[in-house]
């Protein structure tokens, strides 16, 4: 029997409080495999859920065409606060990664099936000049660890489709997801 | 014999009408609404710019009378459809024709906020307290203790409320620019029924919002009386629970009904 | 030009602005708002109408009024909204005027939730209102077969002067894909029949009414004929691995869509599966279909109903192979793997009967 998700694709989720920049970051990655040929899907949770609670969106990315766009257990999770946390630590796939905006969220995980990554994104965004930057730190820690895309293809995807109203944050947005990339490669 | 050319004609069927003949009972007062919206379509010169949406009830086959582009509303719907086409084409002329189950019934929603949007739209409204077309059931606008097939002991107020008095209720809102009660009971009022009409299409031409005249009407056949009795009715009952007046002229609207 | 990464909600909004939609009325519904909201600005920017209905009863009637006028008209909706456009859609199919309706369709029956569903496919195929009709339907599985099927939608409309539904769900309207949105379309002249005032010709009258039996006998023809023509002419499906299938799957939309990966996993696993997508799912194309069940020792059907398009698929194949059904319902969404599982185990079943 094939494992039938191999390396051809990559199944992200991202989540966190409305207003962290969740549904974006999703996007972003999304833009960014558009840009570099993959095939790509993004879907949002949509509805009563996404009022005032927790968001959350998943980007797939894939050489081959997409069927479902939904991932019960994806590759990589990257989750901004608490309830992200609990409700996506134990739907990470084996093999997969975990990474944790640990400046928000006190807890860790002891799964050893899992990569897990502690990054206080939060903290490190907040140096950088904006708190609101921690989706991208974790999602430049996320590519360094697990790189179905090249960083620099989210870098180019920043400077393509950031949205006009937000190109003052463009320089903020790519020294975080450097901040983030360094993060990982300072502990390999 | 009197030579031709003396001969003046001083009665004739409007242009805006059709030769065919309506299915309408006789004595109803249908035929004299018909005709006013025609002559005064006609005397505007806006037969050949006008679309008109007729009902359901016993004026389902308006689109057929008028000699006008026309079409056929669901139950209620006119005015919505009236939006629709008065937003794709905002320089004709659009016209509903609604009785009272059609317009203070099933439509209530789309009248109210037809008016409300300030929709360009003129709507000639027929009250005659009572559902024609089905066979003489209850309507909103069915007065107190009126005995219809669906109250047959008459209308109990308690078991199903008063009256719904629509012209005063969409006088309310500011979209309305237009709107008024009149009568079909006598000649005096047929008169100022047409001038009414002339008012409120002219509100709607100069874009001043949302234009509806209201006509107590009557229903012989299911009212169960003769044609003359049934004027006499109105004018006894009907008159004091649905008052004749002007319920909203905007001070646009004032200029034109002076 | 160039690929976007666009919402389904929102490409189908801009490819009907493409496609010479002049007018919108609409009623908030999740999970198709975006496609109001996104309309709510572009259309006014072009000089066109929006305008947001106090329901979709009046929605739908502002639609009929204005495709009284001649012009490409739209409105979309959802599961319950669309419930409650029905004898609307019907007074349209009955007076011969095109517009184009987007069902996004949700998990039902009742207030039901806003997740994905096809639980509205006997709504939308079987006659979207009272009488003798069917309306043209299309389900797109991607969002670029969205945008191309709005297209479509409005093509087919004006051809046949009829009504026609872009039946989807939440899982199309809200997801991103990169697509290409399609080019300007010019303005269509005004129709002879619409009703624009009756200047220098008779009168034009729109109706459904026909009180004679006769008479409305011969109009119910009328319209037998032309669904006659639709479905000799516009059945359309997509097929992948079906020259040497034994199995045959077949799924509409998203189902199709996640059938389709099922149906990849089948065959690296050695397994000659094929899959069968209906693009149109009235008129259902049951001819290639017919064709095809004659070569292959089983159908599945996926669904995310109860068993909806499992009857027309009875009615295409006839008898010719045995059809099964897997379906989730009520917005839950089907995974690949248990399409898989399924499917192993027909074509073991298959094999053994060999």
């Amino acid at each position: 029997m094939n494992n039938h998700n191999g390396n051809d694709r990559t199944e992200f989720v991202f989540s966190g409080f409305g207003g962290q920049g969740v549904m974006f970051v999703g996007q972003l990655l999304a833009y960014a495999a558009m840009d570099a040929g993959f095939n790509v899907t993004w879907i949002p949770s949509y509805g009563p859920e996404m009022r005032g609670g927790t968001a959350h969106c998943t980007t797939i990315v894939s050489r081959k065409p997409i069927g479902s766009p939904m991932s019960p257990r994806p590759h990589v999770a990257v989750v901004l606060n608490l309830p992200s946390f609990t409700r996506y630590e134990p739907l990470v796939r084996e093999e997969g990664l975990l990474v944790v905006n640990s400046a928000l969220v006190s807890l860790t995980s002891h799964r050893q099936d899992i990569q897990t990554l502690d990054i206080p994104a939060t903290t490190i965004a907040e140096n950088l000049g904006s708190v609101r930057a921690a989706n991208m730190v974790l999602l430049g820690a996320a590519l360094t660890a697990k790189p179905a895309l090249p960083l620099a293809a989210a870098h180019s995807a920043l400077e393509a489709h950031l949205p006009p109203q937000h190109r003052s944050l463009l320089a903020l947005n790519h020294a975080a997801l450097d901040a983030g990339a360094a993060v990982v490669l300072e502990r390999l | 014999m009197i030579p031709a050319a003396e001969l003046e004609r001083v009665y004739e069927r409007p242009e805006s009408l059709t030769a065919l003949h309506t299915n309408y009972c006789p004595g109803c007062t249908h035929g004299v609404a018909h005709r006013l919206l025609a002559e005064a379509l006609d005397e505007l010169d806006l037969r050949e710019q006008t679309i008109l949406v007729a009902p359901v009830g016993c004026a389902v086959f308006a689109y057929e009378y008028f000699n006008l582009d026309g079409c056929e509303a669901a139950h209620g719907r006119a005015p919505a459809m009236a939006t629709g086409i008065k937003r794709l084409l905002p320089d004709r002329t659009v016209l509903t024709y609604q009785g009272d189950g059609d317009l203070a019934s099933i439509g209530i929603a789309e009248i109210i906020h037809a008016a409300a949007r300030g929709e360009a739209i003129t709507t000639i409204f027929v009250n005659n307290a009572i559902y024609g077309m089905t066979g003489g059931q209850m309507a909103p606008t069915s007065l107190p203790n009126q005995r219809t097939t669906s109250s047959p002991s008459g209308r109990d107020v308690a078991l199903t409320g008063q009256p719904l008095r629509v012209s005063e209720m969409l006088a309310t809102l500011p979209g309305a620019a237009y709107v008024v009660r009149r009568s079909l009971h006598d000649p005096a009022n047929i008169r100022k029924a047409k001038k009414a009409i002339l008012t409120a299409i002219q509100v709607q031409q100069r874009g001043l919002g949302f234009s509806m005249v209201e006509l107590l009407s009557t229903c012989p056949t299911n009212w169960g009386m003769t044609p003359a009795d049934a004027l006499t009715w109105v004018k006894d009952h009907m008159l004091s629970i649905y008052p004749l007046g002007d319920y909203k002229v905007s001070d646009a609207a004032r200029e034109l009904s002076a | 030009m160039a690929k976007e990464l666009l919402k389904g909600n929102v490409a189908i909004a801009e490819a009907s602005v493409r496609a010479g939609c002049r007018a919108y009325f609409g009623y908030p519904i999740t999970p198709q708002t975006e496609l109001l909201e996104y309309l709510s600005s572009r259309m006014i920017a072009l000089g066109r109408v929006f305008l947001q209905a106090e329901s979709e009863v009046a929605a739908i009637n502002m639609v009929y009024g204005a495709a009284c006028t001649g012009a490409r008209v739209m409105t979309s909706s959802s599961s319950p909204g669309f419930s409650l456009m029905q004898e609307g859609l019907s007074y349209i199919a009955a007076s011969d005027l095109p517009c184009v309706v987007v069902d996004v369709m949700r998990g039902g029956p009742g207030l039901g939730n806003i997740l994905p569903s096809q639980g509205d496919y006997f709504q939308v195929t079987r006659s979207a209102g009272h009488g003798d009709y069917h309306p043209i339907v299309l389900a797109p599985a991607t969002v670029q077969e969205a945008i191309d099927m709005t297209v479509l939608a409005f093509d087919l409309a004006d051809h046949y002067r009829h009504l026609v539904i872009l039946a989807l769900d939440g899982l199309i309207g809200q997801m991103m894909e990169p697509a290409e949105l399609p080019e300007w379309q010019a303005d269509l002249p005004t129709p002879d029949w619409a009703v624009t005032g009756a200047a220098n010709r008779a009168p034009n009258r729109i109706t459904s009414m026909h009180l004679r039996a006769d008479e409305s006998e011969a109009y119910n023809q009328h319209i037998q004929r032309r669904l006659e023509r639709i479905r000799a002419a516009e059945q359309r499906s997509i097929e992948m691995y079906t020259d040497d299938a034994e199995l045959l799957v077949i799924g509409f939309g998203s189902a199709g869509r996640i059938a389709a990966s099922a149906v990849e996993m089948a065959r690296e696993d050695g397994l000659n599966v094929g899959l069968f997508r209906p693009q149109t799912l009235y008129p259902f194309p049951s001819e290639r279909l017919a064709e095809l069940a004659e070569q292959v020792g089983a159908c599945l059907v996926v669904e995310m109903n109860a068993g909806q398009m499992l009857d027309d698929v009875r009615l295409a194949v006839n008898g010719r192979a045995p059809v099964e059904f897997f379906g989730r319902m009520g917005g839950a969404i089907p995974l690949p793997e248990e399409i898989l599982d399924t499917i192993e185990m027909l074509c073991w079943s298959l094999h053994v009967v060999e």
